[in-house]
């Protein structure tokens, strides 16, 4: 337990020493709240509007999970179909690589044209900001498999399906995961985007959209909301970790051997 | 055994190579009851034989990158060679580095087609130079794969796989994981995943290779034992003649690339073996300097 302490304690330190630092920056300079509000001035803020940053808070989290999902599910399935199908990988890959490149609000039009003011269009543009890591990364391990293993695995009469279970699969996961934990630092990003391109009418618009508009007259609340994304953002990162942990636990074990 | 499926049209792309095909012929040819040229006399020659290669050539495509060192040629890998195995025989093929000792594991094990001659074989099951192991499996997962690929739950597998697993010296390393086995217990695990395979016949690439010598001699002692107990037809490939000698009722030597049949020496002498043996050395010498002539050739 103490051990699990003491891990904490670099990040804790490190955040006060900034904290600290930005605390007296904003004090000795008398820098202006609408310009950069000091940390007593953003947890005040917090304080105050907590309800309205949770309410909002739980729309963006919701945005973020499903939207990850999504981004997950689709990079999985299209990292599949590029390995197993070479003429997909010719033909699909390019398009991937450019498909990074659209400015979202080009594409917010047409997805709230198709589907409207509601959350599905915010999943498809925070899956589409998401999914690229999980693609390359997925592709790479499911590659990086020993050019031996299928050679061994087809005097031991195994199919095609086969060798991609027992073999391809598993391989690529630590792979696959490392694209999530990439894809999930993106995923919060992405959900400001979402919330911001396109329209919505729900009775909170998320937290995005609420930092947007508080930025030019209510600093402190901005910021505020900026804290609980940016503490998000840490949580669900080492919520994966753990889920890696579960899934790969032989690739914990190998990292930690090797160090 | 568990019947061997095979799937037609099961990949229609063929991304998974043509070998199925190269493995449904030998297949045929398994319950034969006696070998198809079989001279008389000899223990070996009564038994079927499960091995046969005539005159056997590959020649490896030229590759486009090697052409612009103005040597686009192809290269051969075999040119004639010729060898036989019985059911329950063991030859050793042994011979220098790049001399196409592979290339015929992988032709028999059907993963290759030959350029020329022929090759008839019963099914074969390849134990890689590296034991190949999933880092994901434990032990007695890895052990069992050959089964589960066949189609048998996991429970079951690790049943089966289990029943061996004290005979192989890997008692209490059951759900360990390949990060956590010796070298030796690896192999050891490898070739029992070879022998769960079920198959008449076990092609072993140099399956002491990357061991430590120590364990090297300790693992040809322990081979040398379990082949005594359950003895299946082996095509050693290896480059250690004193292993081969040690192992082998047939010493096939080859010579440098392209590979061709320089002598093939019986090793007639009592089991278990010890590698001290004067007939022993003097087969090895036999082998070396049969292995030196061809150098010079």
């Amino acid at each position: 337990m103490s051990a699990r302490r003491t891990r904490w304690l670099p990040a804790a330190l490190l955040a006060c020493l900034l904290l600290g630092a930005w605390e007296l920056y904003v004090e000795i300079n008398g820098v202006e709240e609408a310009v950069l509000p000091a940390p007593h001035a953003v947890a005040t803020a917090l304080w105050r509007s907590r309800s309205l940053i949770w309410h909002n808070f739980t729309v963006t989290a919701e945005e973020v999970v499903l939207g990850l999902g999504l981004a997950l599910a689709g990079g999985l399935a299209l990292a599949v179909a590029v390995h197993l199908l070479p003429l997909a990988r010719r033909a699909v890959y390019p398009l991937l690589v450019g498909s990074q490149a659209v400015p979202v609000p080009v594409i917010g039009v047409v997805l709230v044209f198709w589907w409207g003011f509601g959350l599905l269009p915010k999943l498809l543009v925070i899956a589409l900001i998401c999914f690229f890591p999980v693609v390359v990364t997925t592709v790479d391990g499911l590659a990086a498999v020993d050019p031996e293993q299928p050679k061994l695995l087809r005097t031991l009469d195994a199919s095609r399906w086969q060798a991609f279970r027992f073999a391809e699969l598993p391989a690529a996961l630590p792979a696959a995961l490392s694209g999530a934990r990439i894809a999930l630092a993106v995923g919060v990003i992405g959900a400001f985007i979402a919330e911001t391109t396109t329209p919505t009418t729900g009775a909170y618009p998320g937290l995005g959209r609420e930092i947007l508009s508080d930025v030019n007259f209510q600093t402190s609340r901005a910021y505020a909301g900026t804290v609980v994304l940016f503490a998000f953002a840490i949580a669900c990162f080492y919520a994966l970790a753990t889920v890696e942990r579960r899934l790969a636990p032989w690739n914990v074990r190998d990292r930690r051997g090797r160090t | 055994m568990a019947p061997r499926k095979h799937r037609p049209g099961a990949d229609p792309l063929n991304l998974w190579g043509n070998a199925r095909e190269g493995s449904k012929v030998p297949t045929e040819l398994q319950p034969r009851a006696t070998p198809p040229s079989a001279p008389a006399g000899g223990a070996a020659q009564h038994r079927p034989l499960e091995i046969r290669v005539d005159q056997v050539s590959r020649i490896y495509p030229a590759r486009p990158s090697s052409a612009r060192k103005g040597d686009g040629s192809p290269v051969p890998a075999l040119a004639g060679v010729s060898l036989q195995a019985s059911h329950g025989e063991i030859v050793a093929v042994v011979g220098p580095s790049g001399c196409g000792k592979s290339t015929l594991l992988e032709l028999v094990c059907g993963l290759q087609q030959p350029d020329g001659g022929t090759l008839r074989c019963a099914p074969a099951v390849l134990m890689p130079q590296r034991d190949l192991l999933l880092p994901w499996l434990s032990a007695l997962d890895n052990a069992g794969l050959a089964l589960r690929i066949a189609g048998a739950p996991r429970a079951l597998a690790r049943r089966r796989a289990a029943t061996l697993f004290a005979e192989l010296g890997l008692d209490g390393f059951q759900d360990a994981h390949p990060s956590e086995l010796s070298g030796g217990m690896r192999q050891r695990v490898a070739f029992l995943r070879t022998l769960l395979a079920g198959k008449p016949v076990l092609c072993l690439d140099e399956p002491f290779g990357a061991l430590d010598a120590i364990t090297r001699a300790e693992m040809q002692e322990w081979l040398q034992r379990t082949l005594a107990g359950a003895p299946r037809t082996v095509l050693l490939v290896t480059h250690d003649v004193e292993e081969a000698a040690l192992l082998a009722d047939r010493v096939v030597v080859l010579s440098p690339r392209p590979g061709r049949v320089l002598a093939q020496l019986d090793v007639d002498l009592p089991r278990p073996r010890r590698r001290t043996e004067s007939e022993l050395i003097g087969l090895r010498e036999r082998a070396l300097s049969a292995l030196a002539a061809g150098g010079r050739a």
